[in-house]
């Protein structure tokens, strides 16, 4: 797929990726052999007819293609964008070994964005007879604006409760613009709001009103309200100022535009030196976003041109973030610093000046031990080499290292049970609870994951919810 | 969510305004020692502000803000009947009322303003509240009268004499403490106030409440930007507070995190003061 050049697209918040013409969809449309076993299909989190969806773009049927499409996946220019295809239905795609895999992700993008800006004759929504039941929903990312949308067209009323002033979860706060347009979950959410849904924003569920005073109003409740509590290292000099978490640096530059201080009000800080630690996805984000800042303001002020450091502890071949985001990462200058630790954060002034690291080298098997020298994740064990301590000059460190459960919504819930690390306990795929006629799923029942599968959940508990109603007198 | 002005005035010249905002769903929920956080604008930032007064049965709450800022100079720049864009609460954790027999609540500047709830809180619970507020002089003091009307007592200090005792608040609450004794104290106000306060009590051993002021973008535990070390931990003002024990903070951690944008806050504010003044210029001009 065309990408713009790395040390163009470095200094601005575009999208990186450029998406196919109808040319090149149709001729790689064309390279998928229609295999009878479809092992695509099984590789997918929810199970997108793919090999049906990518034969009508061989055949220039775009609009089918995208119904198609939309039979298993509601958001296919977010899934597209940020699906990690190669963990999923490509890595098992029959021609990945020999040929290398169809390019699944980058045709369900196309497909969405060719018709966003190929409107077909209106798409006329079929008229849904209304069941009189209401749903609320609590959250507004991929979980809740699936959730919202099937129980709508099961004719449901669905109202979306966002605790943010903004609607869109993570896909608005945390994706960046250049992975991921704003203007695509602003569309997403459009559409819902043409088949009826309403979203209320500023509504903190635990706050505002509780579970119960929702079941007061709604015939059931569904909650996804994300892994959002950002995790720090508990290491000396965590609280100088210039360390951040993710969390709050990428929503102080996407949700808050940052990045246009002082246009708009909120200002966030990078310096020119910024360490970020931690190796997924949310990290690369990080990263990449930091280096776009870095970079304009030291052209804007004809500065030394900026170091973003990448600090992970295990080797390369451990990042747990996709192939793609390292490599694009990598391409904008990023540096990767793997097998490195940091063990406190050294300041002057109450600002952060350097990142005091220590090196990490695996853990060989031991072959008389029985325990392989894997931990619970199955990746390889590393461990700190004594006396490797150096330091990285850094302004700013951005902790990137993973998150908790929210306590908000669990707090303020009585008889709402939850696993030993604060997250909510679903009986089974639907997302019931011990709670009657509320449902969670998400990140929140899961533990961080990806877009798809949050999605994947509230689908299955709007089939689950729309059961309910049902048999609900 | 947003909400109407429904009343605005100025109660300390020439910075300091009181606002009662239409708040139904809010007040309803609201209690003592919470806060919201307000956007005034597409482009504006996320601000928490202290409760000063919550009331359920005419669906409003109200809010004292000093015009320090950017935000705040352009929220006094607001009239009556417009409307905040997005005001989003009640967030933080309530006050914890108890009856701890004699309560003094200590207001520094216009700090005053949020122990006013509280007040009527504890004496609801039982306790004999006593208030010590303080200012540099007689007309920088706020809230003295709605303080009177809710406490048993109410002491004032001032830095020169001008009204009350001479003296900081924590003298004052120093003699009370040696005559009176005192169940649980509760400060509000700028960070070094606090911490004298907590100094204050600490060798009376008593129970000692402070809330805290740290910047914030969400209020609701997902960001860690307003995160303090209390007793040795993280702990989230927005979520696990704001309020905590006063002898467990750590002052000098929270008072440089406050200090984190000042450069940054003095240029937004500037750019707007002559954006501002260039409008008020090319108004001025037709």
């Amino acid at each position: 797929m065309p990408e713009r050049p790395a040390e163009e697209r470095a200094l601005d918040f575009g999208e990186v990726a450029l998406g196919y013409t109808l040319e090149l969809a149709r001729a790689e449309a064309a390279r998928c052999i229609q295999c009878k076993n479809r092992p695509c299909v099984s590789g997918c989190p929810v199970g997108v007819p793919i090999p049906d969806f990518i034969r009508h773009i061989k055949e220039g049927e775009i609009q089918k293609a995208l119904e198609v499409i939309k039979t298993a996946n509601l958001l296919p220019a977010v899934c597209g964008r940020v699906c990690p295809q190669e963990s999923q239905c490509e890595k098992v795609c029959t021609l990945s070994k020999k040929f290398g895999a169809v390019a699944i992700g980058r045709l369900e993008r196309f497909a969405a964005d060719y018709m966003a800006e190929n409107p077909a004759a209106a798409e006329k929504a079929a008229e849904v007879k209304k069941t009189g039941k209401s749903v609320a929903i609590v959250g507004s990312g991929p979980a809740g604006l699936a959730c919202a949308y099937d129980l709508a067209r099961h004719g449901h009323q669905v109202k979306i409760y966002e605790a943010l002033h903004a609607p869109g979860g993570v896909l608005f706060y945390g994706i960046p613009e250049f992975r991921l347009p704003k203007k695509i979950v602003a569309s997403e959410i459009e559409k819902l709001k043409q088949v009826g849904v309403e979203i209320t924003t500023n509504a903190v569920i635990g706050k505002l009103f509780s579970v119960d005073d929702l079941l007061a109003e709604h015939d059931a409740c569904f909650i996804c309200t994300g892994a959002g509590l950002p995790r720090f290292m508990e290491i000396e000099g965590e609280d100088l100022n210039g360390v951040y978490s993710a969390n709050e640096f990428l929503t102080r530059v996407n949700l808050m535009r940052a990045y246009d201080f002082p246009e708009y009000d909120t200002p966030v800080e990078t310096g020119l030196k910024i360490a970020v630690v931690g190796g997924g996805n949310v990290a690369m984000d990080a990263a990449r976003t930091a280096l776009r800042l870095a970079r304009r303001a030291s052209r804007e002020r004809g500065l030394p041109s900026p170091k973003v450091y990448l600090v992970y502890r295990r080797s390369e071949d451990e990042l747990p973030a996709r192939k793609e985001e390292v490599h694009h990462a990598k391409d904008e200058g990023v540096i990767f610093e793997t097998c490195s630790n940091p063990v406190r954060l050294i300041g002057e002034n109450g600002r952060v000046r350097a990142v005091e690291c220590v090196r990490m080298s695996v853990c060989e098997p031991d072959p008389l031990a029985e325990a392989p020298a894997v931990d619970a994740s199955g990746r390889k064990k590393f461990r700190p080499i004594a006396n490797s301590e150096y330091r990285i000059e850094a302004d700013t460190v951005i902790m990137s290292i993973g998150t908790g459960a929210n306590p908000l919504v669990p707090m303020d819930t009585p008889g709402l049970e939850l696993n030993a690390k604060g997250y909510i306990l679903a009986k089974d795929a639907s997302g019931q609870t011990s709670r009657k006629g509320v449902y969670a799923g998400g990140d929140i029942v899961t533990g961080s994951a990806t877009v798809i599968s949050a999605m994947g959940a509230g689908r299955q508990a709007a089939r689950a919810i729309d059961e309910y109603l049902k048999n609900k007198k | 969510m947003g909400a109407k002005i429904l009343e605005k005035r100025i109660i300390r010249e020439p910075d300091v305004y009181y606002y009662r905002l239409e708040a139904p769903l809010i007040s309803r929920k609201a209690k003592p020692g919470q806060f919201v956080i307000l956007r005034l604008h597409d482009k504006g930032e996320r601000i928490p502000l202290s409760l000063a007064d919550i009331n359920p049965k005419d669906g409003t709450i109200s809010l004292v803000v000093m015009a320090v800022g950017k935000t705040t100079a352009e929220m006094a720049g607001l009239k009556v009947g417009e409307q905040i864009q997005d005001l989003c609460g009640p967030l933080g954790l309530p006050t914890h009322i108890e009856n701890a027999g004699r309560v003094v609540l200590v207001g520094g500047g216009f700090g005053a303003a949020p122990l006013y709830p509280m007040a009527k809180a504890f004496r609801d619970a039982g306790n004999y509240v006593t208030a010590v507020i303080g200012a540099r002089s007689a007309d920088l003091l706020i809230y003295e009268k709605e303080l009177s009307e809710t406490c048993n007592r109410v002491i004032v200090a001032t830095d020169d004499g001008s009204k009350g005792v001479k003296g900081l608040v924590t003298s004052s609450l120093e003699q009370e403490i040696k005559e009176n004794g005192a169940g649980l104290v509760v400060a509000v106000g700028p960070a070094p106030m606090m911490k004298a306060v907590c100094n204050t009590t600490k060798p009376f051993g008593v129970k000692t409440v402070v809330s805290l002021n740290a910047i914030m973008v969400d209020g609701t535990g997902m960001c860690g930007g307003c995160r303090v070390r209390v007793g040795g931990k993280t702990r989230f003002v927005c979520a696990d507070g704001p309020e905590f024990d006063g002898h467990e903070v750590d002052w000098d951690c929270l008072m440089n995190r406050q200090k984190m944008y000042t450069g940054r806050e003095k240029e937004s504010f500037e750019a707007w003061k002559n954006r501002h003044k260039g409008l008020a210029e090319e108004g001025a001009a037709k």
